[in-house]
Parts: C-alpha cells; sequence; structure tokens
C-alpha cells in the first residue's frame, strides 16, 4: 500500500472524536476499580468498627487528606503520561510535597513523645500487614488504570507505568483507610507510603510491556 | 519541546486541520495527514540515514498511531510536541526492536534535538514502503477487515456498511477501531 493511499483510508469517513476522549476513560477506570477495590475491603477486611467516633479525629481526615493529594498528584501524573509531547512540569513536586508534610508532622509527634512509647508510634499495632493489604485493596485499580493507560498514548513507558502503579495504589490506600485502626503520623508516613509504593513499582517494571502502542 | 513552533503559520494551519478532523471533517484531516507525512518523512529520512529501506515503512507506521491515538492531542498543547513525541516514541521503538534483534549498540544517539526540526523541512519524495499494509489488513477477522474496507477504501457511510455487512453501525465504527489498533499491532509484530 502506497503511503499517499494509507492517508486516504485512514481520513475516508472519520469519525468525530468524542472531548476529554482520555479523562473519560480513565473515570470509568477509577469508578470500577474503586467499586471493586471497595467490595474487597468490605468481604475481607471489613469497616474499622469505630468509624463513626475516628471520623472525629482531626488526625483522621490528615491521614485521608494526605492520601488524596498523593492520589490527586498520582492522577495527573498518569493523564500527562498518557499523552504525547505533555511535560510533568510541577506534578513530581505535588508528588513529594504530601511526603514531606505527613514526615514533617511525624517527627513533631515523635519529638513530643516519650522513647518508650516511640516504636508504638511508628509500628502501630497492624504494620506487618498494612502495605499488603493496601497493595491487595489496589490490585483490582491496578488493572483498570492500565486498561485506561493502554487506549492512550505514553511515550515513556517506565514512567508512565510507576505513575499509573501509584494511582493504583493511593487509590487503594483510600480505600484502606476505612477499615485501617492506625491513626499516628510516623505509621502512616512509613507503611502506607511502602504500601502504596509496592504497586508503583510493579508499575515501572510492567509499563514498558504492557503499555506499549 | 519549544513554544516556539506554536505560532509559526505552518505549525497554526496544521492544528487548525487536526482540530477540524478530530471533529469530523475528513477534507481537513487529509490535509493534516498529507502534509505531516512529509514532515515525518523528512525526519526519519536524516535520522536513518543508515537504514533508508526503513523510512517509508516507519512513515506509515507513525501515521497509523498518529490516527489511532488522535484522541490524545490536548488543544492547549502544540501541535509540534505532539507528533514530534509519537515520531520519536514510533523511531526509538523500531531501532529498539532492530537491536533485540541484531544485537546493534548506542542505536540512540544523536536524538536530543527539539521538536522544532519536525516542521523545518517535508519530503514529497516517497520511495516504496517494503511492507505491504494491505496485506496485514487482509489477515485481520471479518468483523474488522469488513468494515474497514467498506467505511474506508470504497468510502461507504457507517449506515451503507452496516446494510452491506449486517452488523449494526456501532459494530461498524467499533470494527474499525479496533481493525486499525490491530493493523498497528501486527506490525509491531511483523518487524
Amino acid at each position: 500500500m502506497r503511503t499517499d493511499d494509507l492517508v486516504a483510508l485512514l481520513a475516508t469517513g472519520v469519525e468525530p472524536v468524542p472531548r476529554h476522549a482520555v479523562g473519560r476513560r480513565y473515570a470509568v477506570a477509577l469508578f470500577l476499580g474503586m467499586a471493586a477495590s471497595a467490595m474487597l475491603m468490605l468481604g475481607l477486611l471489613g469497616l474499622r468498627p469505630d468509624l463513626a467516633q475516628a471520623v472525629r479525629l482531626p488526625m483522621f481526615w490528615v491521614k485521608l487528606g494526605f492520601v488524596a493529594c498523593l492520589a490527586w498528584a498520582s492522577l495527573l501524573a498518569t493523564l500527562r503520561l498518557s499523552r504525547p509531547g505533555m511535560r510533568l512540569d510541577w506534578v513530581p513536586a505535588a508528588l513529594v510535597t504530601p511526603v514531606l508534610a505527613i514526615w514533617v508532622i511525624a517527627g513533631v509527634a515523635l519529638a513530643g513523645a516519650p522513647p518508650i512509647e516511640r516504636p508504638e508510634l511508628i509500628f502501630g499495632t497492624t504494620w506487618q500487614s498494612c502495605p499488603w493489604l493496601i497493595a491487595l485493596l489496589s490490585l483490582p485499580i491496578f488493572f483498570a488504570v492500565f486498561w485506561a493507560m493502554r487506549g492512550q498514548a505514553p511515550t515513556q513507558l517506565p514512567l508512565a507505568g510507576t505513575a499509573a502503579g501509584l494511582l493504583a495504589g493511593t487509590v487503594g490506600a483510600l480505600v484502606y483507610c476505612l477499615h485501617c485502626p492506625e491513626l499516628q503520623a510516623p505509621f502512616v508516613g512509613t507503611w502506607y507510603l511502602v504500601g502504596m509504593l509496592i504497586p508503583g513499582l510493579f508499575g515501572a517494571l510492567l509499563g514498558p510491556r504492557l503499555l506499549r502502542w | 519541546m519549544t513554544e516556539q513552533g506554536r505560532s509559526s503559520p505552518n505549525e497554526e494551519r496544521l492544528r487548525h486541520w487536526l482540530l477540524r478532523g478530530l471533529d469530523g471533517d475528513a477534507a481537513a484531516y487529509h490535509a493534516f495527514l498529507k502534509e505531516v507525512t512529509g514532515h515525518l518523512r523528512a525526519y526519519f529520512r536524516r535520522r536513518l540515514a543508515q537504514l533508508p529501506d526503513e523510512v517509508e515503512d516507519l512513515v506509515q507506521e507513525t501515521l497509523l498511531a498518529i490516527h489511532n491515538q488522535r484522541h490524545t492531542y490536548d488543544i492547549d498543547l502544540p501541535l509540534t510536541a505532539w507528533v514530534y513525541a509519537i515520531a520519536k516514541y514510533k523511531l526509538v521503538d523500531l531501532l529498539r526492536r532492530r537491536a533485540a534483534k541484531q544485537a546493534l549498540t548506542d542505536p540512540l544517539d544523536g536524538l536530543a534535538e527539539n521538536a522544532s526540526e519536525l516542521l523545518s523541512a517535508a519530503d514529497s519524495d516517497a520511495a516504496d514502503a517494503h511492507r505491504d499494509l494491505s496485506k496485514l489488513l487482509a489477515q485481520l477477522p471479518d468483523r474488522q477487515r469488513l468494515p474497514i474496507i467498506h467505511t474506508k477504501l470504497r468510502g461507504l457511510t457507517v449506515a451503507e456498511t452496516a446494510r452491506a455487512t449486517g452488523m449494526s453501525e456501532s459494530a461498524v465504527k467499533v470494527g474499525v477501531h479496533r481493525g486499525l489498533k490491530a493493523l498497528a499491532a501486527s506490525i509491531r509484530d511483523d518487524t
């Protein structure tokens, strides 16, 4: 086939492209992934029994805000890396800032606590399961976000995979917040972070394989 | 990737055509693809001086990629940056596939230029493509091949194609869309 013929073929009967096609696909993916993740959480782990009291504590919202800021920054990174020629600009800073903020809060909490109580602030009672459960809850979101990204045009595949993985990890952590009994900033700044980074790492490894187009 | 490309009349005209093409204006879209073809050819000729036989195949592969991913163009983004990023991705992908095959080294040297280079030259002198897309097209399953042949090669409307094939109109649209993506995938596996 000559190139002119290909051009004619592609242009003939071309269908209009819906506006915001990229954003819409991610919206569908996140909705479905989050719904599946929430069902997994309710079926496997259950809501924390004292959720009604917990929502009155400022630390509950600090934790939720920390995770939500990371989810928002991951979403921005994912959207930008889905489009050829789009730069990340300030998005990496938006990813790092919430982490630094929670570490500052954690530092203050640790400094103000008697040394004997400090391990308790860091390890809580669930540090061994927390990162794995976050990674588990992010699994359906991971599949959904990768499905969405496969319909786009990422040109930096390891980076795009990392962003997609982080998006899954952060949204999974958001769901996990409704189960998790821990509220200490040192705990959140350590084990939540590890939990969210696990899908990010898998995304970096799988991106070059799964996202080619 | 410089912003300066945005102000050039060349870029503005191309962008205008693409935006109308995204709204379904086939003539504007045709003009866009035709002009981009010349720029891609010139760009790949410079980059693939050692591999002149690959140029026309890569032009076709990139055109198909631009078409299949046209929804990822953000109207706030300079057009050149978008086209250039796709062209570079396809070029690097080709060199990687070849390198994997032949264990070539340092194929990516000299890629550190910028997007404004893309519109700096055009080349309308098409060499023959070595890979025949019509052969790959013929290998697609009927539900993708028939909609492409009717709407894209014979110029029938979606409704006429639906009547001719007994498929629903949405199945025809999906068939065209998935068929062109499958075509791009078969090019990747083919190389």
